[in-house]
């Protein structure tokens, strides 16, 4: 039988240690599938590792895979650190895309430090507004946000898809459902020649830096852990228990919306309802490798990144299916899920049953 | 008045149990013999370790040392397989939690026959059952509806439900923890008589207190525990209060005594307040204290306290009436406003609404004020300024902690209440509620809440103290009121009150019956 | 006017609602089994997926349709298990754990798909289970063919509510699931194991969960696709609230949803070119919200619901 026993505060290296333990502890569970498969493990892993950072265009495909990660990771990650369960980082990702090909492919001209911020700003408020509706329904009316946001990540992409076989539909698109262009002054830039690593990764660390520095130093952030760690005594308190809830659900749609306008108007250029390969979910993910710390996602969203790039250049080198990248990150979600609970406690195996932390 | 004699046969012994939670020893060499027909106090303070040592009989936890025997059917004692609450019950043990273990969506009747039958059972036996409990129910008096469901008993009767379990399963050891703690005294005397009845019938019955009076009043032996050990173990014919007092203590007792005082003007009314409906709801309530009074609020748990609080703390807004404070009308006031107000609040479940645990000390300290210009500027913290107060209202109040760094969860409930207690009282607020601000502590940590309480009506301020425990409200109240089903009687002077008087209006008796 | 009436008056339109509403049937039984003992488990949309993915191949591998369902049902059962060890023994974040047993069921699923079958371009089919001929029932005028014209894993279903009914209100077992999801203190001061009762709940119940998965692939179609479930296991958590964890309720929640889904589906061929698609294929998730907007006030959630039990801490 298992005993607990609560641990104190866990020292840094500690808290880096585990999740790291724990990505390695998945990659050796992936192992499994792959021997069925028929792989030579160490040689698909030294693909893997080709494919993300055996060279300069390899890793920039990296860190480009990464840039919608890390914003779809602090999505949950700020979301989580409230106690908002938030879901539908997919949803929202792609209401942040669609304001972003409304306001830039025509709707608005003029020079780029304008339709830039026009852009990006656009996106953050479509993918804040999506929660808004499940944030507002779970405090105003005890609904469920797991659910309600689950089912909106559905409806919203029914909706693009809507969008982009009517009005929104490119008339020189070849019949294809997808959108317009998006106007070059609207575009974010290029951070590299003939590479596709595009300026919203500097908007993913800003965004990552400005989360962390809200949480630690701000009176909000102050509210947002209070609230997530115990509502109850923060309305006891007297803190803003409904405000805090809807300011953590405004930002974290807000920071999936962002993940949107990247993929549009930094890579793709137009969008289409195929934009996503499940950021939203893999952001989920992401916060969780990270512990929900800010700086942590840029961390866990490199990793997840190099696993579905690496696995993608491992699939078109030995024909294996590339859902071997999805299982892996799945892996990563549970073994972090159990190494959470090292971090939190003490783990004894003693002889006979026994549990128990409190004495009367 | 002791049936048994030390010539009954012993039904249960404890040999040597000890049990330690990291450092703390909650057990140690604990030795008791419980003989058939005996109802055996087991009498300590918090924290002395009793529902500890009962936990381990009923296999909740495991002991470091020492083991348990049972009566076996072959009139010798036998080992009981430590850790199994299912061991325990197959020896004849039931025991009756201080919080009921009852599935509040089933009937008495499945509550009951719950883990009586085998799993694998394609129908579960209700009538043979209900035939079976309806003799116990005549016996022993124990009487309750079967077919209602658990949520819609009373207390009595949920308490009544618990001892049917055991005696359902024929128990031959039935063990109670705190069993008056929700009780009014008329219920407890009603409680007592029918142990004396079953215990006449052959039951052996462990009853753990802390109440010196019951204890002397319905037990034949008493086994005292302190920090843990047994320090005395005495037919009750030879032990008076006072002794026993002192040996659950361990040393002289001195009760604080609250000088005179002088009460001031008004200073908070509740007036004519009514909430919703519902079990817990208030029905005109009018409460008038002033300034430089504690006023006691007795009464016995869920008659309304609990919305009492809220309404007071602004978590709840009544129905009808109002809520004023020197002239101010907060009737539709929020925590924060009446925080602003000046008004601290001591919360009844100190873990729960009390802190913040993933949080530090000095965050937790601040945790009222964080908007307060003390504690940011442009919306940001000012975490220098945060620590160095929080150090110290540390050495003020005596929080023992590492530092004002470490989550608050990893202190003791005493000084989690301290932090409490320092965060709301050192604003110098004109009106204090506090909870059952002394449940769960220890007698150091009561006795600091009890001087922190006295501190601020030497100062002038108004103290609200709502408790279940009548010993608590006499010492410190200068007016007591009663809650009852809601309904708070007239406050009086505390004076002119006696428990006998406080414990028939606990139950719902008019002052004019208790006369 | 008069074509709405008509929809709701041909026996077609209601068989149709009873197929639909099939596979939610297992998944709302299967939730609220698990939800009853008191943990939720969000790991239902991959176990859907699961049991598709597994029924289906091994009813292609040889098994047999019955095969193919036990073979569906075990599968659930796994990533039931890996679920009920991680949030009950471990008492880790259910929110959490269900959503990566979705994402590890589903992406197992489809990695074990692409590899037995790499690069197919038309999935390969399975000849599938098909409408029972009941003599006398299926002949009758209207009811016939509206009921009893329907595939044995629909009755199946019908028979997973009365049997659940049953265990959960009538026997030893029943009253200690419901116990344990209200108070584990109670099942365990009683003598029963909190941890067997939740873990057992969470495997039967996810058991159930793929059968509707198993459904999809060997009632409603005859082959496996990427995508196929949707949605339906959020659904199906949505519908549980809906009806309020009691198994008639349950069923006559899924019942309603597929006489919805069949009518618009119907609907949408008379108004289908003033209306794009997308907005009838929204109704569902729609439809799962305001549910759960109309139940949210009166919610009678299991007392226990995602709060893990500690022994010997009361």
């Amino acid at each position: 039988m298992i005993r607990f026993e609560p641990r104190g505060p866990a020292p840094v290296f500690r808290l880096i240690l585990f999740p790291v333990l724990a990505a390695i502890a998945a990659l050796i569970l992936a192992a499994i599938p792959m021997l069925f498969a028929g792989l030579s493990v160490f040689e698909a892993y030294g693909l893997m590792v080709k494919g993300a950072f055996g060279s300069m265009f390899a890793f920039t495909e990296m860190l480009t895979r990464a840039t919608p990660l890390i914003l779809t990771g602090l999505a949950a990650a700020v979301a989580f650190r409230a106690k908002l369960w938030n879901i539908g980082a997919e949803g929202q990702l792609y209401a942040g895309a669609l304001a972003a090909v409304a306001i830039g492919t025509g709707f608005l001209s003029g020079p780029s430090y304008i339709l830039i911020p026009a852009v990006v700003l656009a996106g953050a408020v479509a993918g804040g507004l999506v929660m808004l509706g499940p944030t507002l329904l779970k405090t105003k009316l005890g609904v469920d946000e797991v659910v309600t946001t689950l089912l909106l990540n559905f409806v919203i992409l029914l909706f693009v898809q809507m969008m982009l076989e009517g009005p929104m539909k490119d008339p020189m698109g070849m019949g294809w459902p997808q959108s317009e262009p998006i106007l070059d002054e609207a575009a974010l830039p290029k951070l590299m020649a003939r590479m596709r690593i595009h300026g919203g990764l500097i908007i993913a660390l800003i965004a990552s830096l400005g989360v962390y520095f809200l949480l630690k130093r701000t009176v909000w952030g102050f509210e947002i852990r209070a609230v997530g760690e115990n509502a109850s005594a923060a309305k006891h308190a007297g803190m803003p228990v409904t405000a805090t809830f809807v300011r953590v659900g405004l930002l974290s749609g807000a920071l999936a919306g962002l993940a949107g306008v990247g993929e549009v108007a930094g890579l793709k250029g137009y969008l289409t309802a195929d934009l996503s390969p499940g950021f939203g979910y893999s952001g989920i993910v992401v916060a969780m490798l990270a512990g929900l710390s800010p700086i942590g996602v840029v961390f866990a969203a490199l990793f997840i990144a190099s696993i579905f790039v690496g696995a993608d250049s491992m699939s078109r080198a030995t024909g294996v299916s590339n859902y071997l990248a999805d299982l892996i990150v799945a892996l990563s979600l549970l073994c972090v899920l159990v190494s959470g609970l090292f971090l939190r406690f003490k783990i004894k195996f003693v002889g006979v049953k026994a549990a128990g932390e409190a004495a009367e | 008045m002791a049936p048994s004699g030390s010539d009954a046969p012993v039904m249960l012994r404890l040999d040597g149990i000890t049990k330690r939670f990291g450092s703390l020893t909650a057990n140690g060499d604990v030795s008791l013999d419980l003989r058939r027909g005996e109802i055996l106090a087991l009498l300590g303070e918090n924290g002395a370790g009793k529902t500890t040592l009962m936990n381990i009989l009923f296999g909740h936890y495991v002991a470091d040392e020492g083991k348990v025997l049972v009566a076996s059917s072959s009139d010798g004692l036998e080992d009981l397989e430590p850790g199994s609450p299912h061991a325990a019950l197959e020896a004849g043990i039931g025991m009756v939690h201080q919080h009921f273990t009852l599935a509040e969506n089933l009937t008495a009747l499945d509550n009951i026959l719950l883990g009586t039958e085998a799993l694998s059972t394609l129908r579960s036996a209700r009538a043979p059952a209900r035939k079976k409990l309806e003799d116990l129910m005549d016996r022993s008096g124990l009487t309750v509806n079967l077919d209602t469901r658990a949520s819609l008993l009373s207390v009595g009767e949920k308490q009544r439900v618990e001892i049917l379990k055991a005696l359902y399963r024929d128990a031959r050891v039935l063990v109670l923890d705190e069993p008056t703690a929700v009780l009014t005294p008329q219920e407890s005397e009603t409680l007592f008589e029918t142990l004396n009845k079953l215990a006449n019938d052959g039951l052996a019955i462990i009853f753990i207190s802390h109440k010196l009076a019951e204890v002397v009043a319905s037990s034949h032996r008493i086994a005292v525990l302190r920090g843990g050990r047994k320090v005395a173990d005495l037919p009750t014919s030879e032990c008076d209060q006072r002794q026993l007092a002192e040996l659950m203590v361990g040393h002289e007792v001195t009760e604080i005594i609250r000088d005179g005082g002088t009460p001031g003007e008004p200073l908070f009314v509740l007036n004519n307040i009514s909430t919703g409906a519902g079990r817990d709801a208030l029905h005109n309530v009018f409460l008038e204290l002033k300034a430089g009074e504690i006023l006691g609020i007795a009464g016995v748990s869920g008659n309304g306290q609990t919305v009492l609080a809220k309404v007071i703390s602004g978590l709840e807004h009544p129905a009808e009436g109002s809520v004023t404070l020197e002239g101010t009308d907060l009737s539709r006031a929020d925590a924060r406003t009446m925080i602003d107000a000046g008004l601290a609040r001591i919360p009844e479940d100190r873990h729960h609404d009390g802190i913040v645990g993933a949080m530090s000390v000095s965050e937790n300290l601040a945790l009222e004020s964080i908007r307060g210009p003390e504690n940011q500027r442009y919306g940001l913290l000012r975490f220098t300024d945060m620590r160095e107060r929080a150090r110290k209202a540390i050495s003020a109040y005596d929080i023992r902690c590492q530092s004002e760094d470490s989550p608050a969860r990893l202190l003791s409930g005493g000084n989690i209440q301290k932090i409490v207690l320092a965060r709301t009282l050192e604003t110098e607020p004109h009106v204090v509620l506090a909870a059952q601000p002394s449940r769960g502590l220890d007698v150091g940590a009561t006795s600091d809440v009890h001087r922190r309480l006295l501190d601020a009506r030497a100062r002038g301020a108004g103290v609200i103290l709502i408790s279940e425990d009548l010993d608590e409200l006499m010492r410190l109240s200068d007016r007591i009121a009663v809650i009852h089903r809601g309904h708070l009687s007239s406050a009086e002077s505390t004076e002119t009150l006696d428990r006998g008087t406080l414990g028939l209006r606990m139950a719902g008796h008019s002052g004019e019956d208790a006369a | 006017m008069s074509d709405i009436i008509e929809i709701l008056l041909s026996a077609n339109f209601w068989a149709a609602a009873l197929r639909i509403a099939t596979p939610l049937i297992f998944g709302v039984i299967g939730a609220l089994i698990c939800e009853r003992a008191g943990v939720l488990n969000l790991g239902i949309e991959g176990i859907f997926t699961a049991g598709a993915m597994a029924g289906w191949m091994a009813v292609w591998l040889g098994a047999g349709l019955w095969g193919g369902v036990m073979v569906a049902a075990i599968a659930g059962g796994f990533f039931g298990l890996i679920h009920a060890i991680l949030t009950v023994p471990l008492g880790l974040s259910q929110h959490v754990s269900g959503i990566g047993v979705t994402l590890f069921a589903t992406s197992l699923s489809y990695f074990i798909y692409r590899t037995a079958l790499p690069e197919v371009s038309s999935p390969p089919r399975i000849e599938a289970f098909q409408p029972l001929d009941i003599p006398g029932l299926s002949d009758l005028p209207f009811i016939g063919p509206a009921l009893f014209q329907q595939t044995p894993m629909t009755f199946l279903a019908l028979f997973l509510v009365v049997v659940t009914a049953y265990v959960l209100y009538r026997t030893p077992l029943g009253l200690a699931i419901q116990a344990v999801g209200d108070n584990p203190s109670a099942v365990e001061s009683q003598g029963l194991s909190v941890y067997g009762l939740r873990i057992g709940a969470i495997v039967a119940g996810s058991a159930a969960m793929a059968l509707g998965g198993a459904f999809l692939t060997m009632s409603a179609f005859d082959a496996f696709f990427f995508g196929m479930v949707n949605g339906r296991g959020w659904i199906c958590i949505a519908l549980t609230v809906f009806a309020s964890w009691r198994p008639g309720k349950a069923l006559i929640g899924a019942l309603l949803f597929g006489a919805f889904d069949a009518f618009q589906v119907r609907l949408q061929t008379e108004v289908g070119s003033f209306i794009p698609g997308q907005v009838f294929l929204m109704m569902p998730y729609l439809l799962s919200i305001a549910a759960l907007i109309f139940v949210a006030r009166k919610a009678d959630y299991p007392r226990a619901l995602l709060v893990p039990y500690f022994r010997g801490q009361r």
